[in-house]
C-alpha cells in the first residue's frame, strides 16, 4: 500500500511556527477499516496538524473507557498493528504531501511480537513519522531506540515525574514532548488541573522540542485553553467518540482546529 | 549432612540486577506516571530491608499474628499411595487465613505504612489475596480497596462477603471476562490516578519491578523454614521440590533458599506445576512458561500467553489462582536456565490429587495446591520408590467447595 520510498516525515514537521499544533488521536480500524480511512481524511481535511493513531490492543493499560472500547471493537474485525501501518500507509499515499505527519500511538507488546527491526521497517516503508509508546519509558526504550533509526520516539512527561526524570524523558523524546495533563487514565474531564502551565514550562526547561498536552481535553474551549500554553493540543476520546461519523469527526475537528487558530489572538 | 545446607562461595544465584532483569525478564514497562512511584517504592523497600526494626516486627507479625513457621509435615500414607519414600508438607494452608498470601501481605502493608501511604488497593482472582489484604490493612489500620473481576466475585461470594467484615470495599470490575488478569489492570489504572496517596499491594511474584523481588522477599519465609525444618530431621537435601506456579509467589518463596544457599548440582529437582486446565493442547489452559511466548503485560517482560499480534490470550484453569496469561519473571528465567523445571497438571489430575490428599491425609488443600500435588505420581517413576519430596500446600481448599463439588467429588 506504500507509496513507493516514502520518506519518513518528521512529527516535527506538524507543528505550526506561529501557534499551537492540533493533534487528533483516532483508532485504526474503528468501527472498521473504511470509516476509521474515512475519519482520517476527514480529520486531516478539517484541520488536524498531526494524526495520533491508535493501534488496537487487547490490554490498554492508559486508556480509558471510550479508547478501550474502540480498541475491542476494531480488534474484532481482526485489526492489529500490521492493519494499522497499513491503513496509515493508505492515507499517506493517497493525501500525498499534504498529509499530517502520523504517530502510531502504540503498546510495546505488539511492537515486540512483530519485531522491532520489522516493523520499524514496517513503519518507515509506510511513510509514518514516529511512534508514542505509553508502557515504553526511556529506560526500557533502549532495544526499541537501535532499531528505529529514522522514526520519532515521543515519550510521556507526566505531572507525578520528577526533575531528573523531566531531563531524562526531554533528551530521550523526538518530535515532541507528550505531557500527560493529570494522573490516570485517558478520557475526557470537565476541568484541566491548575498548575497545568507551570508543568509546561519546567519540561521546555529541559528540551527544544514541542511540549504538546493531553490526556482529558474534550472540547474547543479546552483546547484554546491548552494551546496557549503549550505547542501542541491532543483530543483523542472525545473524537474517538465520534469516529463512527466521520461528518461528526470533521465537525468537531474543524471546531477545535477553528479554536487553536484563534486561541493566542 | 549439615554442611550442605551452608552457604557456599560456589553460589551464584544474584538474580535480579539493580533494574530489576532476571536475565532478559522483568523489568519496568509501565505509564510514566507510575515510574516515579515505582523509583519510591524500591527506595523505601531496600532501605526497609536494611532496618533491623521492620525485619524485626515483619518477623514477630508472622510468628504471633500469622501463625509460622508452618509446620513441614510427614505425610506417610501419601507416600505410600504415591510410591516415594518420604513426602513432606509444608504447610502453608495453616496460616491465618488459609494460605501463603498473608505473607506478602504483612510485609507490603507493613511498608505502605512505613511510607506514609493511608491506603492500599490490591487486586484478586479467588479472593485469597484480597482477603489477605484486607486482613493486614485492618490490623494496620489502612484504608483497603480491592479490584476483583464479576465473574470472579460471582464465582467467589463468601470470600467478598469476608473482605467487606474486613473494611475493604471490593469494585467488581467487568471489562474482559471480568477475571484475575482485568482485575489486575483495572488496579493499575487506578493505582496510575491515586499513585500520590495510594499504595498498591500487589498479590502475586509479577509486575513491574521491584514487585517481583519484593514478594519473593516476603515469601522466602516458606523455603528459609523449609531447609531449617528438614535439618531438624536430619534430612539430607531431598531430591524433589514441588510448588505449583499461577503468578509464582509460593513457588518462588519455596524455591529460592534453595537457589541461593545451596550451590549448583548439591540443589533438589525444583518443580513448578502450571495449569493444563483442559490440556495444553486445547486453547484453554494456563501454561504460560510451557506454552506461551516472552512478551510484555501488567508492567513486566516473561512468558507471556499471546496471540500472533501480541494481545494478552484469556487464560483458564480450574483454579482461579492459577488463572492467569503470564507468570512471574523470575520463573521464566528459571526455566531458561534449567534451574526449574515446569510441568502442566490438568484439572482432572489436579482433582484427584486434592482427592488423594483430603482421603488419606485429612488435609483438604487449595485446588492450586493440588496442582503441585499431582507431580507426585510423576515424580514416584523417574525418581524412584525411596526418594524424598517436599510439597509446598500453599493454602487450604475451604474455598474450593462448591467447585469440587461442581466437580462431582464426594459423589454429589
Amino acid at each position: 500500500m506504500a507509496s513507493e520510498g516514502a520518506a519518513p516525515r518528521g512529527l516535527g514537521r506538524g507543528f505550526p511556527a506561529d501557534r499551537a499544533a492540533l493533534i487528533v488521536y483516532l483508532m485504526a480500524g474503528y468501527p472498521d477499516r473504511a470509516t476509521s480511512l474515512t475519519a482520517l481524511r476527514a480529520a486531516a481535511r478539517a484541520g488536524a496538524d498531526v494524526i495520533e493513531l491508535g493501534v488496537p490492543y487487547g490490554n490498554p493499560l492508559a486508556d480509558g473507557p471510550v479508547i478501550a472500547e474502540a480498541a475491542r471493537v476494531a480488534r474484532e474485525g481482526g485489526f492489529g498493528l500490521a492493519e494499522s501501518i497499513d491503513l496509515a500507509a493508505e492515507f499517506l499515499a493517497a493525501e500525498g504531501l499534504d498529509a499530517p505527519p502520523i504517530a502510531l500511538m502504540t503498546y510495546l507488546n505488539p511492537l515486540m511480537r512483530m519485531g522491532l527491526p520489522r516493523v520499524a521497517a514496517a513503519m518507515r516503508e509506510a511513510g509514518i513519522a514516529g511512534v508514542i509508546v505509553p508502557d515504553m519509558p526511556p529506560e526500557a526504550a533502549r532495544p526499541w531506540l537501535a532499531a528505529s533509526a529514522g522514526l520519532d520516539t515521543v515519550f510521556l512527561v507526566a505531572p507525578t515525574s520528577t526533575f531528573e526524570r523531566l531531563a531524562t524523558v526531554g533528551a530521550a523524546s523526538a518530535g515532541f514532548v507528550y505531557c500527560v495533563s493529570t494522573t490516570g487514565v485517558t478520557g475526557e474531564r470537565a476541568e484541566l488541573p491548575a498548575e497545568l502551565g507551570s508543568l509546561v514550562e519546567q519540561i521546555r526547561g529541559h528540551t527544544a522540542l514541542p511540549v504538546a498536552v493531553g490526556f482529558g481535553v474534550c472540547e474547543p474551549a479546552q483546547a484554546a485553553a491548552v494551546a496557549r500554553i503549550a505547542d501542541g493540543v491532543v483530543v483523542g476520546s472525545a473524537v474517538v467518540r465520534r469516529q463512527g461519523d466521520p461528518a461528526a469527526v470533521e465537525e468537531f475537528v474543524g471546531s477545535l482546529a477553528n479554536a487553536v487558530l484563534f486561541a493566542r489572538l | 549432612m549439615s554442611d550442605v545446607f551452608l552457604p557456599s562461595a560456589e553460589m551464584a544465584y544474584s538474580s535480579p540486577d539493580a533494574q530489576g532483569f532476571f536475565g532478559p525478564y522483568g523489568g519496568t514497562f509501565v505509564p510514566e506516571t507510575v515510574v516515579p512511584a515505582l523509583t519510591e517504592l524500591d527506595e523505601a523497600f531496600r532501605e526497609a530491608l536494611n532496618d533491623p526494626a521492620f525485619t524485626g516486627e515483619f518477623g514477630e507479625l508472622l510468628q504471633d499474628y500469622v501463625g509460622r513457621p508452618t509446620p513441614l509435615y510427614r505425610a506417610e500414607r501419601l507416600a505410600d499411595a504415591v510410591g516415594l519414600g518420604r513426602v513432606y508438607l509444608k504447610r502453608e494452608d495453616l496460616n491465618h487465613t488459609g494460605a501463603h498470601k498473608i505473607n506478602n501481605t504483612i510485609g507490603q502493608c507493613l511498608l505502605a505504612r512505613r511510607m506514609g501511604k493511608h491506603r492500599v488497593i490490591a487486586e484478586t482472582g479467588a479472593g485469597q489475596h484480597g482477603v489477605a489484604t484486607a486482613t493486614a490493612a485492618a490490623l494496620m489500620g489502612l484504608e483497603c480497596s480491592v479490584f476483583m473481576g464479576t465473574e470472579d466475585i460471582r464465582r467467589q461470594s463468601l470470600n467478598v462477603y469476608k473482605m467487606r467484615l474486613l473494611g475493604a470495599e471490593v469494585i467488581p470490575v467487568a471489562e474482559g471476562t471480568g477475571t484475575l488478569a482485568d482485575a489486575v489492570t483495572a488496579a493499575l489504572r487506578h493505582w496510575v490516578e491515586r499513585v500520590e496517596d495510594t499504595f498498591y499491594v500487589l498479590g502475586s511474584a509479577v509486575g513491574p519491578h521491584p514487585y517481583p523481588v519484593m514478594v519473593r522477599e516476603f515469601q522466602k519465609v516458606i523455603g528459609e523454614e523449609t531447609l531449617v525444618q528438614l535439618q531438624g530431621r536430619a534430612e539430607s537435601v531431598p531430591d524433589a521440590v514441588i510448588a505449583c506456579v499461577g503468578g509464582g509467589s509460593n513457588a518462588i518463596g519455596m524455591f529460592y533458599p534453595f537457589l541461593r544457599d545451596l550451590p549448583a548440582g548439591k540443589r533438589p529437582l525444583l518443580v513448578g506445576a502450571e495449569a493444563a486446565g483442559l490440556g495444553i493442547e486445547t486453547d484453554k489452559h494456563g501454561a504460560a512458561l510451557t506454552k506461551g511466548a516472552p512478551g510484555v503485560l501488567h508492567g513486566f517482560y516473561s512468558y507471556l500467553l499471546q496471540d500472533d499480534a501480541g494481545n494478552p490470550l484469556e487464560a483458564y484453569s480450574i483454579s482461579a489462582g492459577l488463572d492467569y496469561p503470564g507468570v512471574g519473571p523470575e520463573h521464566s528465567y528459571l526455566k531458561d536456565e534449567g534451574l526449574v523445571r515446569y510441568e502442566a497438571v490438568t484439572d482432572t489430575e489436579a482433582l484427584a490429587a486434592f482427592a488423594l490428599l483430603t482421603e488419606i491425609e485429612g488435609i483438604i488443600p487449595a485446588i492450586e495446591s493440588a496442582h503441585a500435588l499431582a507431580l507426585l505420581p510423576r515424580l514416584a517413576s523417574e525418581l524412584g520408590p525411596d526418594a524424598v519430596v517436599v510439597v509446598n500446600v500453599s493454602g487450604r481448599g475451604d474455598k474450593d467447595m462448591d467447585i469440587v463439588r461442581e466437580a462431582g467429588l464426594g459423589g454429589e
